[in-house]
């Protein structure tokens, strides 16, 4: 552990310290952010909490507060302490600017750099960042928490994929940092080049800011011969490092010292019970430049129960199953991209690359799933690309209780991510199937 | 045995048309050509004169591209041709999986090429009943 006096706290303790910071998050985010003074007032409530079960008497933050409140109405602190800005891709709408003081920089190292140790990292490690640097919190938030920890950092940034895989190779990396499609497509690349990462010293990676499963985990910890670890982070909340998993994977640890989480029913936003799942809401602690209250994320998940092996005393989150917006609904039946990935992870000769497409046919909304062919099917025979196509759609409507049209397409013809994966395609716009 | 290519090709317009510019490009010569195909996808077989640097012209252009072994006999062009053929191989307890024809130019024999179960099997049948099966040098060289 790289805090052990926090990560590893009485709970006791750390409740305590957790409502200490809530008082005194709640008074610098009130005296400052006119949203939160406005939306505080017109709740009747006061920007104080006896105990920790009063955050959820609290008002809600949502997206398009911090979209209404660009570029920087919802900073708590005057521009000439801010020292650093990033801002969301804005691909669902308007972009959302997040600032950093010193101390939230200093604070963010630190997370990243729990992170990168609960991967079992050290100083002794070389670490590749191939999250993307820029505006995008992925590439620098990994990059500080890696110097932090005494790591030979390697800022590659995200694309040209050639190239990283001969920097993997050529330098020595021992830990890859970037989200688990593109990890994907460079154990591709790397057996298009005739290089075997089994052979080299590649032995971590620290994979997140988008969705995957389990059956996504175990090919790419065979394709690349590493454990993989799945973290947790958006840029509203602080970026990478507000939860991450440790060498058990068996959850996410979230950094509770610094972040309140709460898991709400999406209909009655009341708080669930550790186990259930529901949308999950953070709190920020610490946070200076812009703290957020409540902050409702949109991605579904729920608290595992129980304590880990690893001696943290921090509660897991479970992998993101999905996100409110990416949800679909199918003749009536929720369905996450996730859930498919999933299916398709268990079929031998079909790839785990997949899109889900939507498209209208007459006023009907139609949806397929597009799979890829793994390169190892003899598909000589129709026949046995039917059975194929039959299985795959037999077992997707046996594990979602709908049935999706099943479409197989060539092998490498769904394009591949150097950032994060785009699951769903919304055709609906173009006329006609 | 001869080398047939097989490609997997999604339905969609101008994929077909693409695959077999990408051969001629490269200067391949198609002998026969078939295709099987479903609503969605086809699968298309190719017998050409230079089935291996078919494959990597192919696997260049982004295709997917398996080799599978057939065999090739030459048929009598005349009614009942083919089914002599493929009684013997019946015969010898053999399943045919696809066939195809194709008739030599100015020739007066048929090309029939046969992927069936076990290859070894049938094509002893086919000898031992006096029907030729083309070596691959002499497919790949057909008509030019």
């Amino acid at each position: 552990m790289y805090q052990p006096e926090y990560e590893s706290m009485q709970r006791s303790d750390l409740e305590a310290l957790q409502l200490r910071r809530l008082n005194g998050l709640l008074a610098r985010a009130y005296d400052n952010v006119l949203t939160y003074r406005r939306s505080f007032d017109e709740a009747g409530t006061a920007p104080r909490v006896h105990g920790l079960e009063g955050l959820a008497d609290l008002p809600f933050t949502v997206k398009d507060d911090l979209r209404a409140a660009y570029p920087y109405k919802m900073f708590a602190a005057p521009m000439r302490d801010i020292v650093r800005i990033h801002s969301s891709s804005g691909t669902t709408g308007q972009v959302t600017v997040v600032g950093y003081t010193a101390g939230d920089i200093g604070r963010w190292a630190d997370l990243m750099a729990r992170t990168i140790a609960s991967a079992g990292g050290s100083a002794d490690d070389i670490v590749q960042v191939a999250y993307g640097y820029g505006l995008f919190t992925g590439g620098l938030g990994v990059h500080y928490g890696a110097e932090r920890l005494g790591c030979a950092t390697i800022p590659i940034s995200g694309g040209n994929t050639k190239r990283q895989v001969q920097v993997l190779r050529d330098f020595g990396t021992t830990i890859l940092a970037c989200t688990p499609s593109y990890a994907l497509l460079m154990a591709e690349t790397a057996a298009e080049m005739g290089i075997d990462p089994q052979e080299l010293p590649l032995r971590a990676g620290i994979l997140g800011a988008e969705p995957w499963s389990e059956s996504m985990r175990a090919q790419i910890e065979q394709m690349l011969g590493i454990t993989a670890v799945d973290i947790y982070g958006l840029s509203e909340v602080l970026g990478p490092g507000v939860a991450a998993e440790c060498i058990h994977q068996c959850g996410l640890h979230v950094n509770e010292d610094h972040f309140m989480i709460e898991i709400v029913d999406p209909v009655t936003l009341r708080p669930v019970p550790d186990g259930q799942t529901g949308e999950v809401v953070f709190t920020t602690l610490t946070k200076e430049g812009i703290p957020v209250i409540r902050y409702r994320t949109r991605d579904i998940s729920r608290i595992i129960p129980g304590e880990c092996a690893c001696g943290r005393t921090f509660r897991r989150l479970e992998r993101i199953t999905g996100r409110t917006d990416d949800m679909l609904i199918i003749r009536g039946v929720n369905v996450f991209p996730s859930q498919i990935e999933q299916v398709l992870g268990g079929i031998p000769g079909v790839a785990p690359h997949y899109q889900v497409v939507l498209s209208k046919r007459g006023s009907m909304d139609h949806v397929e799933v597009h799979v890829e062919v793994g390169p190892d099917v003899p598909f000589d025979e129709v026949k046995t690309l039917e059975h194929l196509r039959s299985r795959v759609s037999a077992e997707i409507a046996s594990a979602l209780a709908v049935s999706i049209a099943v479409r197989l397409v060539e092998p490498r013809s769904i394009q591949r991510s150097e950032g994060k994966a785009q699951r769903v395609v919304d055709r609906r716009g173009e006329g006609g199937a | 045995m001869v080398t047939q290519l097989t490609v997997f090709l999604e339905n969609s317009p101008g994929r077909l048309a693409q695959m077999t510019r990408a051969l001629g490009d490269a200067g391949v010569n198609m002998r026969a050509l078939m295709v099987a195909d479903t609503a969605e996808f086809g699968v298309v077989r190719i017998i050409c004169d230079r089935p291996e640097a078919a494959r990597r012209v192919l696997e260049d252009e982004g295709f997917s591209v398996s080799a599978t072994s057939v065999i090739a006999v030459e048929v009598p062009d005349r009614p009942g041709g083919l089914a002599d053929v493929l009684e013997v191989i019946g015969s010898a307890g053999t399943n045919v999986e696809y066939a195809y024809c194709f008739v030599e130019p100015g020739g007066n024999a048929a090309v029939d090429v046969l992927r069936v179960e076990d290859a070894q099997a049938a094509t002893a049948a086919l000898r031992d009943a006096g029907i030729r099966v083309l070596r691959p040098e002499e497919i790949y060289a057909v008509g030019s």
